[in-house]
């Protein structure tokens, strides 16, 4: 099974939850940081990821030869990635999400396909994670690549923990779609909910089933529990705000193995969500 | 005189430039000898993700204009109007559409050889 662990907002405690979740996984398990931006949970995992491949996308370069001008591949390019007018042609690469269009409908045989590097994919025997091009704005064909690289490396029998990146956008889209649980870690602030509210309506038409993990339980105020009461959706773990959490985190040490309370706290969650897993996939 | 396309918050002459170029309200579209002018709204690029710079060069390319005058003319939008053989006066900034073809025409604006920088501001 594949557990994708989001939230909206940044911050939430998402890599202390997927190192934690994966550190008491009672199956043979990976984990992959989507969070290709700015990856770290391999800092609580280690050892040190190694390089395993670069990661291109397929990109359009102009023939002036043999371009018409026609401007059909500009007309469809909806990133404005190729401008043609008046015999002037000129291509963005940079702008380009790599759909690949243009070199279909172009009547002229006058794009080329070049390379432009997104970024890189590391790993070890049970980590994977991509590592984003300093420079790049696009991280959703990394995300795939690195998911991609997953299916193909790690044996089909093992269960994937997901550290996804924040935000309800593409993204955050790429690292929870096609798995088969989201867990939404979420702050019980007002602005914790605000996230929270914009992450379960962004993900719900996934159909995928999705629970709640509020950290830093104890602060701010009740709002967040009458969401989740009212939507039904569980609340499956509380994560205490405990100065020794941000001390271990802070230290690299996984919470689940700060404390036996904490350990304890992250071995029920993991059976919870195979628990509804299993249901789910039973109906 | 070519027409010079100057960005602006409005289609008033003596309003208000814009200082942005990709996502200016519009467009001037002024014939330096007569004064006379055209406006060509922008908002189509406004509401662009990404890209505005490209398509508003785009339109100004194809609005006839030999001459660019604007605020801050980024790196995309800087080569495809150089690629239309259009002449770049950026950096302006606190003056009305009239003012700055009154400048250009007395010979007092520089053309820009480089795009405008991230640090260069609005």
């Amino acid at each position: 099974m594949k557990i994708a662990v989001a939230s909206g907002k940044g911050g939430t405690g998402k890599t202390t939850v997927a190192s934690s979740l994966f550190s008491v996984w009672p199956e043979l398990s990976a984990a992959i940081d989507l969070d290709v931006e700015e990856p770290n949970l391999h800092i609580f995992l280690g050892p040190d990821p190694r390089r395993l491949k670069t990661v291109w996308l397929e990109v359009p370069e102009l023939d002036e030869e043999r371009c018409t001008y026609c401007g059909l591949c500009s007309q469809l390019c909806q990133f404005k990635a190729i401008s043609i007018f008046d015999g002037v042609g000129l291509t963005f690469p940079e702008m380009c999400h790599a759909c690949g269009g243009c070199f279909q409908i172009c009547p002229a045989g006058a794009l080329k396909v070049v390379q432009r590097e997104i970024g890189s994919i590391h790993g070890n025997q049970r980590f994977l994670m991509g590592r984003l091009r300093v420079g790049e704005a696009m991280s959703p064909p990394l995300i795939r690549a690195v998911r991609r690289e997953a299916e193909r490396i790690f044996d089909p029998s093992m269960d994937l923990i997901i550290d996804a990146p924040p935000g309800v956008s593409c993204p955050a889209a790429a690292a929870v779609r096609d798995t088969d649980f989201i867990l939404l870690v979420a702050e019980p602030t007002p602005f914790g909910c605000h996230d929270l509210k914009l992450a379960h309506q962004a993900f719900e038409p996934f159909g995928i089933p999705m629970g709640v993990a509020i950290n830093r339980s104890g602060i701010g105020d009740d709002e967040i529990y009458n969401y989740c009461s009212g939507k039904g959706l569980e609340i499956m773990a509380e994560i205490p705000f405990d100065r020794a959490v941000a001390e271990a985190y802070s230290f690299g040490r996984i919470v689940a193995r700060f404390s036996e309370k904490m350990g304890s706290i992250f071995r029920i969650l993991a059976d919870s969500i195979r628990r509804k897993v299993l249901q789910h996939q039973a109906k | 005189m070519d027409k010079i396309a100057v960005s602006a918050q409005s289609p008033d002459l003596d309003g208000p430039m814009d200082q942005r170029f990709g996502r200016a309200a519009g467009f001037l579209i002024i014939d330096p000898e007569t004064m006379e002018s055209e406006y060509m709204d922008n908002g189509s690029s406004q509401v662009l993700a990404q890209g505005a710079g490209i398509q508003a060069a785009e339109m100004v390319a194809k609005s006839g204009a030999k001459a660019v005058i604007s605020g801050f003319v980024g790196p995309k939008a800087f080569r495809i109007l150089q690629a239309a053989g259009i002449r770049i006066v950026h950096g302006l900034k606190d003056m009305t559409p009239r003012q700055a073809v009154e400048l250009f025409k007395n010979g007092q604006l520089e053309y820009a050889d480089a795009p405008a920088r991230p640090e260069d501001g609005i």
